[in-house]
């Protein structure tokens, strides 16, 4: 019983191609329909800059998306990262306040900062077992009030442009792309190592547990050790992102805000199973770029400001319920996973 | 199985389609002729746009070097039945919206600043606060518990929305205790006096007169808002339609931020790439450098724009040599109330109807206001009007 | 007989003895609250039990109430929804411009705001059980489309309450409000149905083992959709009650977050977030220590920012107590969804074992 390939042994039969299974082609295809739709507003979309320009606007959301994933295929949510965004732009405006001799040391400490905040965010829920979607809830307002409390209400201080070169610069001089965006690069280099994390002893204890942490538990996987990286991992990316986006607009009042939700909603769109042990790091990427070139799009649309939430709220619902319906053998009544639920199998899965 | 999932696809597709179709049809607008400029009605009352815009020209009654005592065409009422005693004594209370925004962070220090000024010259005695963090319902319940509690010798009320707080007013009048309303107002009149600043039109109004007198005929103007359906919003919003419709500039489209900057600068960056963007009009100037720095990244030339008297804003404008105008909505309104509530206390006349001057900020006042300001934060305004109180500047720049 | 009802005893809320556990400490900590609250309110010499403040604790539990037991009900059904915050405002909007101050209309606006209200709730419904939509997006996106409908139609306040109808947000008796009252009155029905009706055993059935109550011949759409249906309107009720307060109708109460503070509300009273154990006695009490911190927060005049730290903290805090009075008790070892190793001394079942579930010492003999 090798409850270590979980994700393999899951996939259903009769579908030998578990990597496009499910989410994956679905949110392919909406990505390439949504660019296609695109096109035809604005056929100067696919030249290099703009195209840049959405690379670069993007890469925060796949970061977050990044993160989000690891804690959602362990079977946990991560609603602060949001805050945690904001969190960070904040504190390092009022600290480097200008002066660039204090640009390297004050993104040591973001990073420093937020794997505490994953870690704190991952012992609570693991060792004190508060459920995760509470526990990120409180660290959400935790953060939220204790920075602003900080600050006495509203940002302060202003960031170096050594520190904003991450998120606004790029290397100059590139054939047909014209820019390529610093942030581009970070967030491919950061997909990749998600792909290959996943794929190491690390990434297949992660999924197991969020399949069956009982289960992982038997054999021999420290469940609250892998989701407590998981977490850590998750501010570890949105500390990455808030450089990213603090570089990219600077520090408003408002950064950061309603991020959690953007971001859960990617990760979703890509497939992967809220309540853990399914889905593919490339299908979340691919769900970030997706949430934000619906949000091209209805620019491009020039699309009425009030209505675009109501056609997101669509698109989401008839996305996952598309996808839903692919990955058929799932339970109907299946709501949520309970991941601690051995007898809550799915029939006619493999499970030796 | 395989008809459902043609009809998910179908479900899916259609929300495209429509996404599309909806596109299309404000598209053609938006080509044509721009956004739409007739204001909404609901938020358009010609003639009170017609005072606003008339009262920026009126000389306002008062001290001309400190304008939170300044009002225009005042009708002074009598307060004597509220005179206290001991005025040192008299707890005054305030129920605060929130400070969930800088402008109301900035507001809210001054405030504390003339408390303390007010609290040693013995005018006032202790000064409660609530603050209800935008939310409606929690600021009804924070003004009936000041009500109820019955410790309240004035009420001072900053409510978070105009129509839903009146019910909660009325009942703070009822009590028998002076109240004084600030910023936005209510469906009543049973304050005795209701302060706030010529307006939201007047504001609108600035900005989009201004682009109208910089820009060329045919020019192309990108309006930024921050969100819909708050009312000093709103009527910014209603004023530049009106100016607009009546000029021969092209009105692209308006979008909503949230006041963030980094949807500021993506939305203003994908505007760019679609056709040139020479007019900036902005509710709000949150985010407005973000906007400009969209220009930058694209290697295009700054437009004109309408920004807000937020430092941020101001000095890159002074930087850059930008052609900008900062319309104001007087920041330093929020030392009004306590002043009004202790000459209330005091049985002096207050205006029943305390119209605060509001003077945009032009290229000839801008470094001037820069200068005093220069320790403040970027997000500070420029028109705070705390620079005679004991605890400037420290109060504002170590917030 | 195509379906036989299930006997009641099986499906009854297994871990009865567990319930009353929590739900003990979840009162347990609602007192200790409110003795550290008086004690902290009267080192300020002040009292935390004046009738202003009682009033003024009451008031602000009932419009959370409302929310929090249709929110029980969902997450008892193992499901969630995001989306009330949105009903409640579409809820005063719709109640406030059907009423148009017409205190002969207070019936009409009433019903059309309910009616509308529980076609949303039969919309998450079904999205949730028969397109499988996750209920997190299912109720998200549901909760965007209003959003959407809001912002285009109402730009902000719109309609009139008359002053009849008002009576619903301020009157009282005595020291309660009568938003309170029929809180309450609607908390002690749905603590009925939960016990005593098959619909209530059927809501535990599901969100405890979907899986166990199809086989045990439970329609499992059926309490899934009535619970989504509650919850909207209850939702309704919540934005009735925003309306009568507010004198008229306002859209943008959807970015007050009521969605996560009942979530809160939930889970503080007890309510096990992934189904199937809780219930509304608890929820009260999680809403009631909710509300007790505002009011102290307010008497003792906290910085607005400070809140929202101490009120993370206290409810992360709670929430930890719980789970470690649960742990000790050993009814809940591997089925609490963040848990660390389990003890390995308590294998689950073998995959195809004998039973559907593994029996649990707190099951209380049901079976």
């Amino acid at each position: 019983m090798s409850t270590t390939r979980p994700a393999a042994e899951r996939t259903p039969r009769r579908n030998p191609l578990s990597m496009l299974s499910g989410g994956t082609a679905t949110v392919a295809l909406l990505l390439a329909v949504v660019f296609a739709v695109i096109a035809t507003q604005n056929p100067s979309f696919f030249e290099g800059p703009p195209l840049m320009s959405f690379a670069r606007m993007a890469a925060p959301l796949v970061l977050l998306a990044i993160g989000q994933y690891f804690v959602i295929v362990s079977g946990e949510f991560d609603l602060s990262v949001g805050s945690l965004v904001g969190a960070q732009v904040v504190i390092a405006a009022r600290l480097i306040d200008g002066d660039p001799s204090r640009t390297l040391p004050v993104l040591a400490l973001m990073l420093v900062f937020g794997l505490v905040v994953g870690l704190v965010n991952g012992l609570v829920t693991t060792v004190l077992k508060v459920p995760s979607i509470i526990t990120t809830l409180g660290t959400m307002l935790i953060l939220f009030g204790a920075v602003r409390y900080w600050t006495g209400g509203a940002p302060t201080g202003e960031l170096s442009e050594a520190f904003r070169l991450a998120g606004r610069g790029g290397i100059e001089g590139v054939p047909f792309l014209g820019q390529l965006p610093y942030a581009l690069i970070i967030a491919a280099a950061a997909t990749a190592g998600a792909v290959w994390l996943m794929r190491s002893s690390y990434g297949r204890s992660l999924m197991a547990t969020g399949d069956n942490d009982v289960a992982a538990a038997f054999s021999g996987v420290r469940v609250w050790r892998v989701r407590t990286t998981a977490f850590v991992l998750s501010g570890l990316m949105a500390s990455v992102a808030a450089v990213l986006i603090g570089g990219f607009s600077g520090v408003t009042a408002q950064v950061g805000d309603g991020l959690e939700f953007t971001a859960i909603t990617a990760v979703v769109l890509g497939g992967v199973v809220l309540g853990g042990g399914r889905g593919t790091v490339v299908a979340a990427v691919l769900g970030a770029l997706t949430v934000e070139a619906l949000f091209t799009l209805f620019t491009q649309l020039y699309l009425p400001a009030t209505i675009q939430p109501t056609v997101q709220g669509l698109i989401i619902i008839a996305a996952v319920a598309y996808a839903s319906r692919r990955g058929d053998l799932r339970l109907p009544e299946r709501l949520r996973r309970r991941p601690g639920h051995p007898t809550e199998r799915p029939l006619g899965t493999s499970r030796r | 199985m395989h008809v459902p999932r043609v009809l998910l696809a179908g479900a899916a597709g259609l929300a495209l389609v429509l996404s599309g179709c909806t596109g299309d049809a404000s598209d053609g607008a938006a080509d044509g002729n721009g956004a739409d400029l007739t204001p909404e009605e609901e938020w358009f009352d010609q003639e009170e746009f017609d005072r606003q815009l008339a009262q920026r020209d009126i000389e306002p009654e008062g001290p001309e070097d400190e304008p939170w005592m300044q009002a225009i065409e005042p009708e002074w009422i009598d307060t004597s039945e509220w005179e206290f005693d001991d005025p040192g004594e008299a707890t005054v209370c305030f129920s605060n919206a929130s400070v969930s925004n800088p402008w109301r962070v900035t507001g809210f220090i001054t405030m504390e600043q003339q408390v303390e000024a007010l609290q040693e010259a013995g005018e006032i005695g202790d000064f409660q606060v609530s603050d209800a963090s935008d939310d409606d319902n929690q600021q009804i319940s924070d003004i009936q518990a000041f009500v109820d509690s019955g410790d309240c010798d004035a009420i001072i009320i900053s409510p978070s929305t105009t129509a839903t707080m009146t019910p909660a007013v009325e009942t703070a009048c009822e009590s028998g205790v002076p109240v004084v309303v600030f910023d936005r107002g209510v469906n009543t009149d049973c304050a005795v006096t209701f302060i706030h600043p010529i307006g939201g039109y007047a504001y609108g109004a600035d900005a989009a007169e201004f682009l109208v007198d910089s820009l060329e005929p045919g020019s192309r103007v990108l309006a930024l808002r921050i969100l819909p359906g708050v009312d000093s919003l709103e009527h910014r919003w209603a004023a530049a339609q009106t100016v607009f419709d009546d000029s021969d500039l092209e009105i692209i489209g308006y979008e909503f931020t949230d006041g963030d900057g980094a949807q500021i600068k993506d939305l203003v960056s994908q505007h760019l790439q679609r056709g040139a963007v020479d007019g900036i009009w902005m509710d709000a100037g949150d985010g407005a450098v973000a906007g400009l720095e969209a220009f930058e990244d694209a290697g295009q030339e700054y437009p004109v724009v309408s920004g807000e008297d937020e430092l941020s804003f101001m000095r890159k404008w002074q930087e850059e040599e930008l052609e900008a105008i900062a319309p104001v909505y007087s920041n330093f309104q929020w030392r009004t109330p306590v002043l009004a509530a202790s000459m209330i206390l005091q049985g002096e006349e207050v205006p029943e109807e305390w119209v605060l001057p509001q003077e945009a900020v032009t290229e000839e006042t801008r470094d001037e206001l820069l200068e005093v300001n220069s320790g403040m934060p970027s997000l500070h305004y420029a028109r705070f009007g705390g620079e005679d109180l004991p605890g400037f500047p420290e109060a504002w720049e170590d917030r | 007989m195509t379906r036989s009802p299930v006997s009641p005893s099986l499906l009854d809320p297994r871990s009865l003895p567990t319930r009353i556990g929590t739900t003990a400490l979840v009162y347990a900590a609602l007192v200790v609250i409110l003795a550290v609250s008086a004690v902290l309110v009267s080192a300020q010499g002040a009292n935390l039990f004046t009738p202003a403040n009682t009033v003024d604790l009451l008031t602000r539990s009932s419009l959370l109430g409302f929310l929090a037991i249709g929110m029980t009900l969902v997450i008892l059904c193992r499901s969630l929804d995001l989306s009330v915050g949105y009903v409640a405002a579409l809820s005063t909007v719709v109640a406030a411009t059907v009423m148009a101050g017409d205190p002969g209309r207070i019936a009409l606006g009433v019903g059309a705001a309910l009616g509308v209200c529980a076609l949303i709730g039969l919309a998450n419904g079904l999205v949730v059980t028969k397109l499988r939509v996750n209920p997190f997006i299912a109720t998200l996106g549901m909760g965007l489309i209003i959003k959407g409908y809001l912002d285009t139609n109402f730009q902000g306040p719109a309609g009139d309450v008359p002053s009849a109808f008002q009576v619903f947000g301020y009157a009282r008796i005595g020291l309660l409000p009568v938003s309170t009252v029929v809180m309450l009155v609607l908390a002690a029905v749905a603590i009925w149905a939960l016990a005593r009706t098959r619909l209530g055993h059927h809501m535990y059935a599901v969100g405890g083992d979907a899986e166990v109550a199809r086989l045990s011949g439970v329609r499992v759409a059926t309490p899934v959709v009535t619970a989504h249906v509650l919850c909207s309107v209850l939702a309704g009720v919540a934005g009735l009650l925003l309306a009568a307060r507010f004198g008229t109708g306002n859209a943008l109460v959807y970015g007050n977050g009521y969605e996560l503070e009942a979530i809160a509300a939930v889970v503080l009273g007890g309510t096990y977030l992934l189904g199937g154990r809780g219930g509304v006695a608890g929820t009260i009490a999680g809403v009631l220590i909710l509300a007790t911190l505002d009011t102290v927060f307010n008497v003792l005049a906290v910085d607005p920012f400070v809140k929202d730290v101490l009120r993370g903290t206290i409810v992360i805090a709670a929430v930890a107590l719980y789970a470690r009075g649960q742990l000790s008790r050993a009814a809940v070892r591997v089925r609490f969804p963040s848990g660390g190793t389990p003890p390995p001394e308590d294998p689950p079942d073998p995959p195809g074992g004998p039973s559907p579930r593994d029996p649990e010492p707190a099951v209380g003999g049901a079976r």
